[in-house]
């Protein structure tokens, strides 16, 4: 029977869902004209959970029979989840407001979301993993098509949808393999079961296998990429914003902590595919960025490659040594592309017009005369995308590209120094448009998308000065993993 | 264990042959006389309006998605109502929890018109 | 009773009828239907081995999947009026709408 301290470790999920469900309601009695307060309502549930994550910053354990662990891991992941949180309701306010859309739906559903990644960040049960899953897919269905009746944003939802849906078929079954294979789907039982040499091998690597396709879909690794680029077009700014950032963060969550803890053993196997997939991501998606006028798009193609490079890291993850420096390299990365990415979609959001699908890259022409603040923060989060020093986007790979040489990673290095070069060419069109070219860009009402962009730069420039702290409070939150 | 399967198998054969038969001793011995009224569809004796494929009000589907959704979580009721005389107080309260979040979907459907016909 | 590999065989065939219909059929309805049909591919790996260990976590496991499936019908379906009100079209090679 659970105690007050199971309730205790996952605190922070309590009483966001709660919160989540009385905004429901609260809603429901607010008028149209004053959606304001749902706004307001939602942070301050975002900020409360929050409080409470930081408040348990440092302490382990598990709770619910081991269903699910609280550690380092866990707590840095819900504070991101829930900061990003903070920066999708800011950069929804103006723009819901703009499209028509205020329907104070968007923010429960978010919190929802959220709830769900940061279940998933802690899950250490199987059929958790796949519960939290669909508490994070199912309002972000919703949410992508949140513009209903247009026809973009309906299509957008259909199709991540539909292959959603798919992916959590596959993991589904992938998950009821490893059931079948040791008996158990809880993380230390299935352990114990391999451990004691109980565990069927085959259907094992079956499961896993079947389980990396799953995690491939959600954080969208060349080829389960396909509904990347359409769902983050055709879905409102401020949800694509929020999709690139936590959803891919939840993705890889779940995917480190599933194949640290259970699949070991399968590394030499899984080695080889984990380098396909990230070699193949930073190649297909930095190539084809270079085609894209659609800014939403670019990013969309610049997501699916970001995946191939932190991937790059976890390749060699069967050597426990490397596997902690993956670890503690992925999750600063995270931070670094979160400021990164939330930059720049949110100068986008900022010149956004209402009833559009995204900027092309002509529109920024002019950015940096007109509003020298936005420019600005547009050309630090380019320039950390490409990784140039004095940006956190530059430690972000540092620390990634140092991970897979101490695992002899040396080709996929290669590729990731190579496609970075590669990469440099499309962000910087984007910088030669807002500050070579002549326009007259507009910036639509309401600040708060140019407050969260200069936040961001703000961010991601103060914290290249100080890597080696962040990363090493990364490295020792995450030593009490496992 | 074999004859078991022999008896589904009989049992196959013999539904299946009962309806074959009753329709092909239909078409042998009835009395073939068409004509136009006997050609047309057949909907309840009144003569057919408009195309086969109509749109059903929204309203429609939505009362059925949120019938779904009621309908398949008291799935978790039903395990909870045989074992209650076993259960502890808490397992009590998290029913009652559990039928408390389900109100408050309730209660939103209502609001926003979900169960209005008009 | 019969042997767990009858089960299991089943639930492959019905996770790959699923998996083409995914792949082959172009109406987003029974796309979703041959979603439904992978997910109860995998409860029925669940119910069998949960059978053969004489463990009821198995079918536990199956309840959640169950409500869960539910609650994506519903967005589904919901989903698919929505688009079949704007469009009066759910086939998926027509969802061309974006493109870059």
């Amino acid at each position: 029977m659970p105690t007050v301290n199971d309730f205790l470790l996952i605190l922070p999920e309590v009483v966001l869902l709660i919160w989540a469900l009385l905004i429901l309601l609260i809603d429901l009695w607010i008028p149209d004209t004053k959606k304001y307060y749902t706004a307001v309502l939602s942070a301050a549930g975002l900020v409360i959970s929050a409080g409470c994550a930081f408040a348990l910053l440092g302490r382990t354990g598990s709770a619910f029979s081991n269903m699910v662990v609280l550690d380092g891991f866990s707590s840095v992941l819900s504070i991101l989840f829930l900061l990003s949180g903070l920066a999708a309701v800011a950069l929804a306010y103006d723009y819901l407001k703009r499209n028509a859309a205020q329907r104070g739906e968007y923010y429960t559903l978010l919190l929802f979301s959220i709830a769900g990644m940061m279940l998933m960040a802690s899950a250490n049960d199987l059929i958790m993993v796949f519960l939290s899953l669909e508490l994070l897919s199912i309002p972000l269905y919703i949410l992508a098509g949140f513009f209903r009746p247009r026809l973009a944003s309906e299509e957008a939802a259909l199709k991540y949808f539909l292959l959603g849906a798919f992916s959590s078929a596959i993991l589904l079954f992938g998950i009821a393999w490893i059931y079948g294979s040791t008996g158990h789907t809880d993380f230390p039982g299935i352990v114990a079961s391999i451990d004691g040499g109980r565990a069927n091998y085959l259907l094992l690597l079956i499961g896993a296998g079947l389980l990396l396709v799953g995690f491939g879909f959600k954080i969208g690794v060349f080829p389960f990429h396909m509904w990347v680029p359409d769902t983050y077009q055709g879905s409102p700014s401020s949800i694509g914003a929020f999709m690139t950032v936590a959803t891919k963060a939840a993705g890889f969550a779940a995917l480190l902590r599933v194949f640290l803890v259970l699949f070991p053993a399968e590394a030499p196997i899984m080695a080889g595919i984990l380098w396909g997939l990230s070699a193949a991501s930073m190649i297909f998606g930095n190539t084809v960025a270079i085609a894209q006028m659609n800014m939403k798009r670019l990013l969309a193609y610049s997501s699916i490659a970001n995946a191939g490079y932190i991937l790059m890291a976890f390749v060699p993850y069967g050597n426990p040594v490397i596997a902690q420096e993956a670890v503690s390299s992925a999750l600063f990365y995270l931070l670094a592309y979160a400021l990164t990415s939330f930059g720049a979609w949110a100068v986008m959001i900022a010149l956004e017009p209402a009833e559009s699908d995204g900027l092309l890259l002509q529109d920024f022409s002019g950015l940096g005369r007109k509003y020298p603040w936005l420019g600005a923060a547009l050309l630090i989060s380019m320039l950390s995308f490409i990784g140039v020093p004095l940006t956190m986007g530059f430690w972000g790979k540092f620390y990634l590209f140092k991970t897979a040489v101490d695992g002899s990673q040396i080709p996929l290095v290669l590729i990731g120094l190579l496609t970075s070069l590669v990469s440099a060419y499309y962000y910087l069109r984007i910088v030669m448009f807002a500050y070579f070219k002549p326009g007259e860009p507009q910036i639509q009402p309401g600040r708060w998308a140019s407050v969260v962009a200069v936040i961001c730069a703000a961010g991601i420039f103060v914290l290249s000065f100080i890597p080696t702290p962040v990363f090493q409070f990364a490295a020792q939150m995450i030593m009490g993993m496992k | 264990m074999v004859n078991d399967w022999v008896y589904i198998g009989l049992f196959i054969l013999i539904s299946l042959f009962l309806p074959a038969a009753a329709i092909l001793i239909a078409g042998w011995l009835a009395p073939k006389k068409p004509n136009k009224i006997k050609n047309s569809t057949y909907e309840c004796g009144i003569e057919t309006v408009g195309d086969t494929w109509v749109q059903f009000r929204v309203q429609y589907y939505i009362y059925a998605l949120v019938f779904l959704v009621f309908d398949v979580e008291t799935v978790f009721l039903y395990p909870w109502a045989v074992a209650y005389r076993q259960l502890t107080l808490f397992a009590v309260l998290e029913a009652v929890v559990f039928l408390l979040l389900l109100a408050g979907g309730l209660i939103y459907a209502w609001k926003k018109g979900a169960l209005q016909w008009n | 009773m019969a042997p767990i590999s009858y089960y299991l065989v089943l639930a492959i065939i019905m996770f790959f009828i699923g998996i083409l219909g995914v792949l082959i059929r172009r109406n987003a309805l029974i796309v979703f239907m041959s979603l439904e049909l992978m997910f109860n591919a995998a409860n029925l790996v669940f119910v069998a081995f949960s059978r053969q260990y004489q463990a009821l976590n198995g079918q536990i496991s199956v309840f959640f999947v169950m409500t869960v499936a539910a609650a994506e019908v519903a967005i589904g379906l919901a989903l698919m009026v929505t688009i079949f009100r704007t469009k009066h079209s759910i086939d998926v090679d027509q969802m061309n709408n974006l493109k870059g």
